[in-house]
């Protein structure tokens, strides 16, 4: 009978402690509702430890800022479209619980939940998240995730994964300082050939090794070293040539007006800040109206930044600048006052301050290839910089307009007594000029500001591609706005941004005395009419 | 570089223009009291001050509601100096020669302010200058209703140090007179913390920087020597979106290294998508997410006058408010609009901050004030995740730059110094 009893009351207890072991605590949901960051990461701890199935939905709702904590401890799960879920339960609700507000974060915490999820994701179905989480274990080096890690390493199919895995295996390893010197040793070779800023960071960061460690992490970090200062070099070339296709696009419109039409156009930069405007109201109006097309947004603003600056172009050509032809210094004080009031007239239909022009989905992040971290934004406005210039190239060489603007600008006597309506194609040049500065506008709204002195900061960058390459000749542009934007890039890790663009200025300066053509001049009777 | 001759230039043509926008406001009845607002409404720092001019008109309006002062209405005299800084000091002499105003509130760039001081001095008028600065100065005519150093950059210092253990610091900046200052006296405090010279790295980049590829890329290689490392960044106005955008896209994280900003704030961000920058932090005296009844109040009221409620408030704003109540308090007090009464009874006044606190005139001429250090949000406010036990007061002379910790400054009298050395027992600065 005794017997009968204790064994009941032991199956009792299990039956009573078996859920319990698999179950959030009231004291855990309150630990995460306190408010108190440092009761917050244990609070976190003790969901990720309590093996209870909605663990990972807790905490990645915290981690996105979807969770909220009401009066009594209550854990709510608000989810983007409003929907409402009790956290621990998982039970669907009607309303928020009173005084539901989303609990904040700090970084401290940040830094828990991404090794936390990290340790939980790790068995995930996509390898992507599995991989993200193995990266994050490696950065969080929580002594308490290398069981987990090591049972996932015992599954792992995937290869990509396998070597985070490892990683992030090798890096607890060589911090936990009870581990012994020959598993430390290999784990040294495993960051080793990982390679990266990251690895470096991690050997250096250690402490306290044993002679032998020691000399496996010196070696190791000099090879990394040896790796990172190749790549700075290509990594230089390549933000090199980033910043030149940038220079480019500002400039290949003012080739247009003042290289081959010979117009000093101070309110170049204008054009492109309102193709950046434009930008702002074609992503203002697809936000409004449609937003499952934002991703697109770029694509209908640059035809459109196009129309309304070379239109704006072609009605400022009509209106001002043909009354002025054979006058730079008149063109030039007239266009400067007109960017004066581009800009006030900007300023007061949009206001002061800077419009948040949001980057396309596929423009953002950055991608590794060999050491060099690619960012897709410069990598886009690369490629855009180069079509822009194909493309004009194409209109100059190969279409009749392009025919009658180079007849024009060579001789504008003989292309009008040919029949050409010089009048128009002074217009429709100026205009394909403008239109050109609307697109790069498109473009330069990915990376700076959308303000109304946007045009400000390309002007005289733009006036300096083009004198450098040759007025006249858009390959010069071409090779001057790269040669510029390198050797930029190559000596601002020396001189620093501010000597460096000294620099440059100086010997252009030099240079502009040597050959006051630029690069590339144009040869032939016409030059000096 | 060259884009600063060139907004000068820009700013100079604009002259005439804004001689013509300034005169209009004239003479009136002569029973108001005129208030003189010098802030640029076009040019580069119109971006800025635009905002602080219609807060100025809002408290004004707000003030004549309430009766004005001293049985008069006050009159807002609006002149624009065109971020133009020899133009500020025109702007000024004529604010208080030909509109004879009480009182000027403006100036919001450091070059701008050291233009306006001889003019007040010599007519004796009253400057409220509501931007955080380089501090090591202290001028009788001059109410700094901004931050000291020792009220934005060293706390932040400190926030870091205790709570992400910073060990490797980032020191970057804009190339001209407030970072050079700050990131001196932030170096020296380094220092003197006992941080080696290699674990500090200091860049300046030209006004208006847009290509941030290298700087960031040597900032992530900086952070990877194993320890863990901050930016401290002074980096002003239009370059901090490039700046910001770049740290987004190269992936660094707030996680991984912080950056703490001292000169941008909620109106900076609302040019920005937030997402990638969250947990990047501020520090300032103020934020708009501050959950307090007069913030509340205030921030009403503003979306009410400007009429548009998606406005930011900012931490220069609140400057100008705690100003403006003080000026309010010391006429109120002296019961004239007298400078020199004003002057020796604005000492001493305390009055409601937004941050549910007080805000006490020193008699070095700055204002006690918290420390708040916020952590950027998706939403494009600050979230205040540490704050000052108490207030911290001003202070004009760091105690961390040599030729400078010598100094105090006290405009009660019988001192009235702004630059008392205590070493020499003379008045006038670190020279014998």
């Amino acid at each position: 009978m005794r017997l009968l009893a204790s064994l009941l009351f032991a199956v009792g207890l299990i039956l009573a402690a078996a859920p319990a072991r698999a179950e959030i605590t009231a004291d855990a949901a309150a630990k995460l509702a306190s408010g108190d960051y440092d009761k917050i990461i244990v609070g976190i701890e003790l969901v990720a430890n309590s093996g209870d199935p909605r663990a990972i939905a807790i905490i990645q709702a915290l981690s996105d800022g979807k969770l909220l904590a009401g009066r009594g401890d209550t854990l709510t799960i608000e989810e983007s479209d409003g929907t409402l879920s009790d956290a621990v339960t998982g039970a669907a609700l009607d309303a928020k619980p009173a005084e539901a507000k989303a609990i904040r974060l700090n970084n401290k915490v940040r830094r828990s939940l991404a090794a936390m999820l990290g340790r939980l994701n790790l068995i995930d179905a996509d390898p992507a998240r599995r991989r993200a989480a193995a990266e994050a274990v490696f950065k969080s080096r929580d002594k308490d995730s290398l069981a987990a890690i090591d049972a996932a390493l015992a599954k792992e199919q995937d290869s990509g994964v396998r070597l985070s895995l490892a990683a992030a295996h090798a890096a607890i390893i060589l911090t936990d300082s009870t581990t012994g010197d020959a598993d430390k040793v290999a784990a040294v070779a495993v960051i080793a050939e990982r390679g990266g800023q990251d690895a470096k960071g991690l050997l250096a960061s250690l402490s306290d090794l044993s002679p032998q460690v020691q000399a496996a992490v010196t070696d190791a970090i000099g090879i990394i070293d040896t790796n990172l200062l190749a790549w700075s070099a290509v990594q230089a070339v390549y933000y090199g040539i980033s910043l030149g296709s940038v220079l480019l696009l500002a400039a290949i419109g003012l080739a247009i007006t003042f290289g081959v039409m010979g117009v000093i156009n101070m309110a170049h930069g204008e054009m492109v800040m309102l193709g950046a405007y434009t930008t702002f109201v074609v992503q203002e109006v697809i936000r409004q109206n449609i937003p499952g097309l934002f991703d697109y947004s770029l694509i209908f603003a640059v035809p459109l930044a196009f129309l309304v600056a070379g239109a704006v172009g072609m009605a400022i050509e009509r209106t001002m600048i043909r009354f002025l032809y054979g006058r730079p210094l008149e063109t030039l004080l007239m266009t400067f006052g007109l960017s004066l009031m581009l800009q006030q007239a900007i300023r007061t239909l949009f206001g002061a301050s800077n419009r948040e022009v949001g980057n396309p989905s596929w423009m953002s992040g950055s991608f590794d290839l060999g050491g060099l971290s690619l960012t897709y934004s410069r990598l886009y406005i690369i490629l855009f910089a180069i079509a822009v210039f194909v493309a004009l190239m194409l209109v100059l060489k190969r279409t009749a307009l392009g025919l009658q603007m180079r007849a024009v600008t060579q001789n504008r006597r003989m292309a009008a007594s040919m029949g050409i309506r010089t009048n128009w194609v002074d217009s429709f040049t100026f205009g394909i000029g403008s239109g050109v500065a609307g697109i790069a506008g498109v473009a330069l709204s990915q990376i700076d500001n959308v303000s109304p002195n946007l045009g400000q900061g390309y002007i005289i960058d733009s006036f300096m591609v083009v004198v450098f390459g040759g007025v006249g000749n858009l390959w010069g542009t071409l090779v001057g706005a790269l040669s510029l934007g390198i050797v930029n890039k190559l000596l601002e890790p020396f001189a620093g941004a501010v000597l460096g663009k000294i620099i440059v200025l100086v010997v252009l300066v030099l240079f502009i005395q040597r050959r006051p053509r630029g690069l590339f001049p144009i040869k032939g009777r016409f030059v000096d009419s | 570089m060259t884009k600063t001759t060139w907004k000068n230039l820009t700013a100079g043509l604009a002259l005439g223009a804004a001689a013509v926008l300034g005169s209009v406001t004239g003479a009136k009845a002569e029973d108001t009291i005129k208030v003189g607002i010098l802030h640029s409404l076009s040019g580069t720092m119109a971006i800025s001050e635009t905002t602080l001019k219609d807060v100025m008109l809002m408290l004004i309006d707000e003030q004549n509601k309430k009766g004005g002062l001293l049985g008069k209405k006050l009159e807002a005299v609006v002149v624009d100096p065109a971020s133009n800084w020899p133009l500020f000091a025109e702007k000024a002499k004529e604010l208080l020669e030909v509109q004879k105003v009480a009182a000027v509130f403006g100036c919001w760039t450091s070059v701008s302010r050291k233009s306006v001081l001889p003019v007040f001095e010599q007519d004796n008028g009253i400057l409220f200058y509501p931007v955080q600065y380089e501090g090591e100065e202290s001028q009788r005519n001059v109410f700094y209703t901004g931050a000291a150093p020792n009220q934005q950059a060293i706390p932040a210092v400190d926030y870091l140090m205790a709570n992400e253990k910073v060990e490797r610091w980032v020191l970057a900046g804009t190339d001209y007179v407030y970072p050079r200052t700050t990131n001196k006296i932030l170096e020296a405090y380094l220092k003197a913390k006992g941080v080696k010279p290699e674990d500090i790295m200091i860049n300046y980049t030209p006004f208006g920087h847009s290509d941030w590829q290298t700087i960031v890329a040597d900032i992530k290689k900086f952070g990877s020597a194993g320890k863990k490392t901050a930016v401290v960044s002074t980096i002003n106005g239009d370059a901090n979106v490039p700046f910001y955008k770049e740290l987004g896209n190269q992936g660094i994280k707030a996680t991984d290294i912080p950056v703490v900003a001292f000169s941008v704030g909620e109106e900076e961000l609302a040019g920005l998508d937030t997402a990638p920058l969250v947990g990047h932090l501020a520090a300032w005296n103020y934020f708009m997410s501050i959950d307090t009844p007069e913030n509340k109040a205030f921030i009403d009221q503003w979306h009410a006058f400007i009429k548009n409620d998606k406005r930011t408030s900012n931490d220069p704003m609140e400057a100008h408010y705690i100003g403006f109540n003080m000026w309010v308090k010391a006429v109120e007090k002296a019961g004239t609009t007298d400078p020199d009464a004003v002057i020796d009874a604005l000492i001493g006044v305390s009055v409601p901050n937004l941050t549910g606190g007080y805000s006490t005139m020193m008699p070095n001429h700055h204002i006690t004030k918290p420390v708040l250090i916020g952590e950027i949000m998706d939403d494009g406010q600050f979230d205040t995740v540490w704050k000052t036990a108490g207030l911290v007061p001003g202070d004009a002379w760091s105690d961390f730059l040599e030729g400078s910790k010598d100094l105090i400054s006290d405009w009660r009298k019988p001192m009235s110094c702004g630059n008392f050395n205590v070493v020499t027992g003379k008045c006038g600065g670190a020279g014998e």
